[in-house]
């Protein structure tokens, strides 16, 4: 035997073949190696026991990590021994899953949709569509078999359509004409568009309420109106723009005045006792009144800044035209209206209710009614030779109540004798004697052998405030009548006044028994009614006076004016025997003041003078004492009471010593 | 000679007037006593001038209504009145 395996050692190749039958029969014939060990029998029977453990010999033992923890390397505790030969993932779900129930689902909808697709499918798909086709059998009526849509059974279909082939057309218009509008929504405008709607409706309604005859009238004239309206387009529109223009120029103009009007006071009458001075303010003149005197001032009763004056003549020989102005203080420049007359005006009132209606009375007798509302420029209603004129300048006129009729009605005194009461009636003016001023009881004997009735001349009247029919006459040859419209031929009472004519007679404004006259004869008096024989106080004024007021503030305050240019203004409460003001508001001394009037609610006193000028001037505070009202009662205006009792009070102090004669 | 017609030249010649304007509604002038170019300016300025003035005025109160405006400055004073269609300006020195 071992030469054999020497041979088959060298001849390894070789001898393959030869070798090769018996190995391969005896494929199991035992070899020895050389190296192998030698065993004892002891050694070779010793039992070795052999672990089958599931550790994977591949899986490393001893995996180091470092520890941050600890700044070490760690060896791993224990690593994982699991080994995977294979992975596979399945596509099973559980039948009681979300995912199963929504297929199955599915399935039961579509399933009559695609039956050829659940026959396609596998066992399993069938097998749950036929179970959810099965359920739902059970349940209900199945709504419709809806078709399973997934990868396996979804089939697409689509088909396409002919596309037209597209053309384009297009058209151009003009574009429509535009126009930029803009506005704005204020309130006011919202206003504005409320009222007129609201002036068209009421039109409307008065529009219904007429005639229909009248309607094509109305048209008609509209129409004309409408053309002229258009057809004047120029400046006449600016009319009342331009008169506040025209105030306000001259009211910067005449600045310092208007000032002082409203807010100057003379802090001088402290220190003056108890006299005061009358500051000068504006003075009014008119280029065409120039050479004519003024003859009368009245103020207007209700807008108190506007007064009318009326210029004349009173030389018998220098007797032209006359002139009415109306001025305003706003504008000082101008007069507001002109009215121009053929007579010199001589006295004028202005109606207390209707303040555009002025009465005057011209110095060739007759009366006009001037109506500022109407654009004419010549009186409304003039009465004329036919209709009672009187023959002689008509020295005053007042308005009166209406009568029953409710017609106008005014009445006048003139030289000729008469006291007229002219009535206004539709166009004319009707009169009738009220009265006639008789200079004797008995009726003279004139050159025939007739009965002849001397008449005295009227030069001026005034009414009683609150007695209606009662009223004052004074007379050319200075007398004063007291009569009453009822009785048209005899006076209640007679009084012996002045010397030389009464040139005006006045009632205070507040004591209803006390009346105020003055004369050429340079007196002015003061008299109670009821006795008429002695006149309460007399003032000498050294010259002939032209005219005399009461103040509208005041019992016991009144003012005078002068032939030689002077004003003076008494107050009784302060001072019975003298003037408290006696001042000179003329330029030139030797013009004669003609006219005074206070301003009923301003303190301001208006004096014309016979060159045609018109002076206002202000009362200084010593001119104006009024009682001190008490706290509570500052608004209340003037207190009547009051200031009847500071009359009474000075009256009864005079009147003593005639009770004792 | 109408009775707006004598009132403005009175105005023209009052003390201190130096020149008067009247602008129609759309703001052109119509009728003027100064220079073509002062004119056109004053009318444009103050119409616009105006109209704020009145805006202001009426939506405080709407029954409330502008009267007039006076604008005062170093050299002079301009006044404006407004009107329902027109406006009337002048201009005037006040220290004369």
């Amino acid at each position: 035997m071992k030469g054999r395996p020497k041979i088959r050692d060298d001849d390894d190749m070789t001898e393959i073949g030869d070798l090769g039958d018996d190995s391969y029969v005896h494929g199991k014939t035992l070899v020895k190696p050389d190296d192998q060990l030698d065993l004892t029998e002891v050694e070779l029977k010793e039992e070795f026991t052999r672990i089958l453990t599931a550790n994977n010999p591949h899986a490393p033992q001893n995996i180091v990590r470092f520890n941050f923890k600890e700044r070490t390397y760690k060896q791993t505790s224990s690593v994982e021994q699991i080994a995977i030969h294979f992975a596979l993932d399945g596509n099973m779900l559980h039948k009681d899953s979300d995912e199963a129930r929504r297929q199955r689902a599915k399935a039961g909808m579509g399933e009559s949709k695609s039956e050829a697709a659940l026959s396609e499918a596998g066992e399993e798909e069938g097998g749950e569509g036929e179970d959810g086709e099965k359920e739902e059998v059970v349940e209900a009526p199945p709504p419709k078999k809806e078709s399973l849509r997934n990868q396996f059974n979804f089939s697409e279909r689509a088909s396409q359509t002919f596309n037209n082939p597209y053309r384009e057309r297009g058209t151009a218009t003009e574009p429509p004409p535009r126009a930029n509008f803009s506005s704005t929504a204020n309130q006011w405008e919202i206003y504005d568009a409320y009222y007129e709607d609201l002036q068209k409706q009421e039109k409307a309604k008065d529009k219904t309420k007429q005639i229909p005859t009248y309607r094509k009238e109305d048209d008609k004239t509209k129409k004309k109106l409408v053309a002229m309206e258009t057809a004047s387009d120029d400046i006449s529109r600016v009319t009342r723009a331009a008169k506040i223009v025209e105030r306000m120029v001259n009211q910067n103009t005449f600045d310092d005045i208007a000032q002082d009007f409203s807010y100057f006071e003379d802090a001088s009458d402290e220190f003056r006792d108890q006299e005061g001075t009358l500051l000068p303010l504006w003075k009014f003149s008119f280029d065409k009144a120039k050479r004519l005197a003024v003859t009368s001032i009245c103020w207007n009763p209700k807008y108190v800044d506007m007064f009318v004056v009326g210029h004349g003549s009173y030389d018998f020989t220098k007797q032209g035209r006359g002139m009415l102005l109306f001025y305003t203080l706003k504008n000082p420049s101008h007069p507001e209206y002109i009215y121009s007359t053929e007579s010199g005006v001589m006295c004028l009132d202005i109606h207390p209710i209707y303040q555009y209606l002025v009465c005057v009375g011209f110095y060739d007798g007759s009366v006009g009614v001037f109506n500022t509302q109407e654009k004419r420029p010549g009186p409304v209603y003039k009465s004329t030779a036919k209709s009672g004129k009187h023959t002689d300048p008509v020295w005053q006129v007042k308005w009166q109540k209406d009568d029953l009729d409710n017609n106008l009605n005014l009445y006048s005194v003139s030289s000729d004798g008469r006291v007229v009461s002219w009535t206004l009636v539709k166009d004319e003016l009707i009169y009738a004697d009220v009265i006639k001023l008789t200079v004797d009881d008995l009726p003279t004997e004139g050159p025939d052998g007739t009965q002849l009735q001397l008449l005295g001349c009227g030069t001026s009247f005034d009414f009683h405030k609150k007695i209606d029919y009662l009223f004052l006459v004074g007379t050319e040859e200075g007398k004063i009548h007291k009569c009453s419209k009822a009785y048209s031929s005899q006076f209640l009472d007679t009084i012996d006044a002045h010397h030389m004519a009464v040139d005006a007679v006045r009632w205070n404004p507040f004591h209803p028994d006390i009346f105020i006259s003055c004369s050429a004869d340079w007196t002015v008096k003061i008299w109670d009614h009821n006795y008429g024989n002695q006149a309460m106080f007399t003032f000498d004024l050294n010259s002939a006076v032209g005219d005399v007021a009461w103040a509208p503030f005041s019992s016991t305050v009144f003012a005078a004016v002068t032939a030689d240019g002077k004003v003076h203004v008494f107050d009784l409460n302060i001072n019975k025997y003298e003037a408290l003001c006696e001042q000179s508001v003329v330029q030139k001394k030797k013009t004669k003041l003609t006219h005074i009037e206070f301003n009923p609610r301003h303190m301001i006193i208006c004096v014309g003078d016979e060159r045609g000028y018109v002076t206002s001037l202000k009362l200084s505070p010593n001119l104006r004492k009024v009682p001190k009202k008490k706290k509570g009662e500052e608004n209340v205006g003037i207190d009547h009471e009051i200031e009847i009792a500071k009359l009474d009070k000075i009256l009864s102090l005079v009147r003593e010593p005639d009770n004792k004669e | 000679m109408s009775e707006v017609e004598e009132t403005i030249k009175r105005i023209q010649s009052h003390k201190g007037v130096l020149g008067i304007i009247v602008v129609n509604s759309e703001g052109i002038p119509i009728l003027t006593s100064l220079d073509n170019s002062t004119t056109v300016q004053y009318a444009g300025l103050i119409h616009q001038l105006t109209m704020k003035a009145r805006s202001t005025v009426r939506d405080i109160d709407p029954q409330n209504d502008l009267t007039f405006l006076r604008l005062r400055s170093k050299k002079h004073e301009i006044m404006v009145a407004p009107d329902k269609e027109y406006l009337l300006i002048v201009i005037q020195n006040p220290s004369e």
